[in-house]
């Protein structure tokens, strides 16, 4: 059984159809690429997924219960956690606070032992924060010492980045669903990435399934790449198999006969 | 002039403006104008500050030229540097825009002069604001003195720039002395009932300060300041530092610096001041729930005067033996019940509102606080409420055989102090906490608190019912203390008082919710109670509304900020220093290379 399986999902957006039925299968330890020309349904797939829009239609079936039309925060308590194309932390909490924030739904004492300082409290609180320092331990030395007490908004574009998986990483999840991990690194920190997000299959055990548009993540990583075009996929199959597909190349560069349609139709005019 | 088009901005601060004259002196004459025309002046000139020179009235009104030539010499700072040299156009522009301002007043006083009727209409601009205008010299010559007075005032303003900073701080540490000792008589001579020979020095048997003694309170406080600038108080300075641990450190040595003076100082006070501390602690009561509601979770909620009504009215009506329950209990007895009906209310008005955001949670909750008052007030619910009546001969708090009510204020103080306690002890830890970061989480952005696995309703909620409780600490007190509890008590100002108190107190912070109920409703008042100036009376709500205006544009983080609030509103300051550690070196380059 697929951890994650998308049956005839479809969701539309005032008569847009931004997901015309898709299906897709993730096995677990999997990692998946999904690419596709802007505009084609691969973010709005990823918001179905986590739940922040519920689907029209069709089956999202997470280690096999359906979760289409759960809120958020329950998905992300049954196991999938992601991050989002145009970075968005909590700016004015602290690296730390962000990546403890991360574990909330991992964790339970209320108000009462908060108030009362109870020593289970005392001991989840000393956990949490033992926890949030080895997450972000997994980046190296960008994100430990005098980072953690830094509030996010002061860290660098690549360093968001990293601190947005981190906190991705902090609500233990399964699956990880990344949203143009690399957009806007220079190539040093992509290739850095790329290998990270390796690890994260090797290390931790994550099953991965991320947007990507740079070719070379895409080909270094992916176990299969899923293409979508106008909100249906298009072809699947390894990075081979895909870069070679006519229709992935029509749905990036566009038909050759019709370029030279509009040109002669725009020479007539 | 091929300099002029490199630099533009400076030029034209060194040469005389008009612009810049008419601005300055427009400004000046309108809050002249203001003064006087709403009655302020008059109102306050029977309260003296220097007997027999200076009152208060004169003091507002005579600051405008003098705040208006302060900031025309004022010059911004960019990292520590002067954008622009002073000149000395500077000092002719201030005392030309003084002489403007005192003229555009001084034809205002000849226009009420002229047109009695319109007296009529506007009943302060009589013949008395005239002879204040003029200082009682006469309509011709006197009202030359009022422009002559306000150009050298303009030129005393602008002349400040020219002094050391340690000289202008000193002789401002100085003014503020005599004038607060001065506005603060009543609260000196009660603090120091034991050792009257110091207000009775002071004071001048009228009311009032001496010449004298205004002198050398001036030249002690100018000079203890002159002498001591530079050495370092521990505690208060770095209350509001960003930096996490000597932030704790001094707010620890404050905290008991406040609990021994909440201990000794009602005994010292008098009867007046410790109801003053009373409303204080009710004020920073509510102050520190809604800080839950609209600081920690972000919330803005304006009705949360109907939680403090619910606590008011819960505990009216199971105590007063007037009240429709069949039943009577005591404080004691009826206080769980009271928290009981104030997490349900919270429930009540949360749940529907849980959807909603931003503006429209404001104001559906405006809307629910007047829902709730018209309810206690309404004829359909006033066998229950007792209507307009309210509920009568609630009793006090019972302690063996006695019953503290409002009467034995001084023994009450301590209920209050101990439930504000308690309050702030609850804020405190939650700040920190696992629900205390999932608030924090999710007034920085809902969507994505939603999205990293916080249940934004339930944390919603919780707020609700925590700041809930809270304001019905000080409903239950409220209640005991007045004896009679009527919707009259619980309008919608009360919610933005105390909104009002939070934010120039400083969000999210414990101590800046205290500092602002301290200064707001301890030295204005409340909007039913009386504050330390008992002569601002009328025009509370105007001194209200202009330092909610002059905060925002001045320190929108509040007093006493919380770290992250004032890292939020000085983000681009933050970045710069993000780079230094504590001792100012440059640090992280080698991890980012």
């Amino acid at each position: 059984m697929p951890l994650l399986e998308i049956r005839n999902l479809k969701k539309s957006f005032g008569g847009v159809m931004a997901i015309g039925g898709v299906d897709l299968a993730v096995e677990k330890g999997e990692i998946v690429s999904i690419i596709g020309p802007n505009g084609a349904g691969k973010t709005s797939l990823f918001n179905v997924i986590s739940g922040i829009f519920p689907p029209d239609e069709g089956e999202i079936i997470f280690n096999g219960v359906n979760i289409a039309g759960h809120s958020p925060s329950e998905i992300t308590k049954a196991g999938i956690a992601r991050t989002f194309q145009n970075v968005r932390l909590f700016p004015n909490l602290t690296v730390l606070e962000n990546v403890k924030v991360g574990q909330h739904c991992r964790t339970r004492r209320g108000i009462w032992s908060a108030i009362f300082q109870t020593k289970g409290y005392r001991e989840e609180e000393r956990l949490i924060e033992e926890k949030a320092k080895e997450i972000l331990s997994f980046f190296g030395t960008r994100l430990v010492g005098y980072r953690f007490e830094q509030p996010a908004f002061v860290l660098s574009y690549a360093n968001r980045r990293r601190l947005e998986i981190a906190r991705a990483m902090a609500t233990e999840p399964t699956l990880l669903l990344l949203d143009e991990p690399t957009a806007g690194m220079n190539p040093r920190e992509t290739a850095e990435l790329t290998e990270l997000i390796g690890k994260l299959r090797s290390d931790k055990g994550f099953t991965v399934v991320m947007i990507e548009h740079d070719m070379r993540v895409v080909g270094e990583v992916s176990d299969r790449v899923v293409v979508l075009d106008h909100g249906v996929k298009i072809a699947e199959g390894t990075y081979q198999e895909v870069s070679t597909n006519e229709d992935v190349i029509e749905a990036y560069l566009g038909r050759p006969t019709e370029l030279r349609k509009t040109t002669t139709e725009e020479q007539k005019a | 002039m091929t300099a002029a088009t490199v630099d533009a901005a400076a030029p034209r601060t060194a040469r005389f403006d008009v612009r810049r004259l008419l601005r300055y002196s427009g400004l000046a004459g309108l809050a002249m104008v203001f003064v006087a025309a709403t009655g302020m002046l008059e109102t306050f000139n029977n309260r003296l500050l220097i007997r027999p020179i200076l009152s208060m009235g004169y003091l507002i009104l005579l600051s405008a030229p003098f705040v208006m030539g302060y900031l025309v010499g004022k010059r911004t700072e960019i990292e520590g540097v002067e954008t622009a040299p002073r000149t000395s156009a500077d000092v002719v522009l201030a005392i030309v825009a003084g002489l403007i301002a005192g003229l555009i007043t001084a034809l205002f006083a000849a226009l009420v002069d002229t047109f009695p009727g319109l007296r009529g209409t506007f009943p302060r601009m009589g013949p008395q604001m005239v002879s204040l205008l003029t200082f009682d010299r006469g309509v011709g010559i006197g009202f030359l003195i009022l422009p002559a007075v306000a150009a050298v005032l303009g030129a005393l303003g602008v002349a400040m720039h020219w002094l050391s900073d340690r000289l202008r701080k000193a002789l401002g540490v100085g003014a503020l002395t005599v004038v607060s000792t001065a506005i603060f008589e009543s609260v000196v001579k009660d603090v120091f009932d034991w050792f009257s020979t110091l207000p009775r020095f002071l004071y001048h048997t009228a009311g009032g300060l001496s010449v004298v003694s205004a002198i050398v309170l001036f030249v002690v406080a100018a000079g203890a300041s002159f002498f001591l600038q530079g050495r370092k108080v521990p505690g208060l300075g770095s209350l509001t530092s960003a930096d996490t641990g000597e932030r704790r450190r001094s707010s620890l040595i404050a905290a008991a610096v406040v609990l021994v003076l909440t201990i000794v100082l009602p005994q010292l006070l008098g009867g007046v001041l410790n109801e003053l501390l009373t409303n204080v602690g009710l004020f920073l009561l509510m102050g520190l729930g809604l800080n839950i509601v609209v600081g920690y979770a972000g919330l803005l909620d304006l009705g949360y005067v109907a939680f403090f009504a619910v606590g008011a009215y819960t505990m009216a009506l199971l105590t007063s033996p007037l009240s429709a329950v069949p039943f009577q209990l005591n404080w004691w007895q009826a206080f769980p019940i009271v928290l009981l009906m104030a997490a349900l209310a919270g429930v009540f008005v949360g749940t529907p509102v849980i959807r909603m955001r931003g503006d429209y949670l404001a104001i559906v909750t405006l809307g629910f606080g007047e829902i709730v008052r018209y309810l206690f007030l309404s004829d359909w619910l006033s066998p229950f409420f007792g209507g307009a009546q309210g509920v009568r001969r609630i009793p006090g708090i019972p302690v063996g055989s006695n019953e503290i009510g409002g009467s034995d204020i001084t023994q009450f103080v301590y209920f209050t102090l101990f439930f504000v306690a308690i309050a702030a002890y609850i804020s405190w830890r939650l700040q920190d906490s696992r629900i205390g970061r999932a608030w924090a989480a999710m007034r920085e952005d809902e969507d994505i608190a939603e999205a990293v696995g916080i249940d934004t309703v339930k944390a919603k909620l919780l707020a609700f019912v925590t700041g809930a409780v809270l304001a019905s600490f000080a409903g239950a007190l409220f209640a005991a203390k007045v004896g009679t509890v009527f919707a009259h008590s619980f309008e919608i100002i009360v919610s933005i008082i105390i909104l009002v108190v939070v934010i120039v107190g400083g969000m999210g912070n414990i101590a800046g919710v205290a500092v602002g109920a301290l200064v707001l409703i301890g030295v204005l008042g409340g909007p039913n109670q009386p504050g330390l100036l008992q002569e601002f009376g009328e025009y509370k709500l105007l001194v209200y509304g202009a330092l909610l205006i002059f905060m925002m544009l001045q320190k929108p983080e509040g007093l006493l900020p919380s770290a992250r609030r004032a890292r939020e509103l000085h983000q681009e300051e933050y970045l710069q220093d993000a780079w230094l550690d504590k001792e100012g070196r440059f640090v992280g380059q080698e991890q980012e290379a």
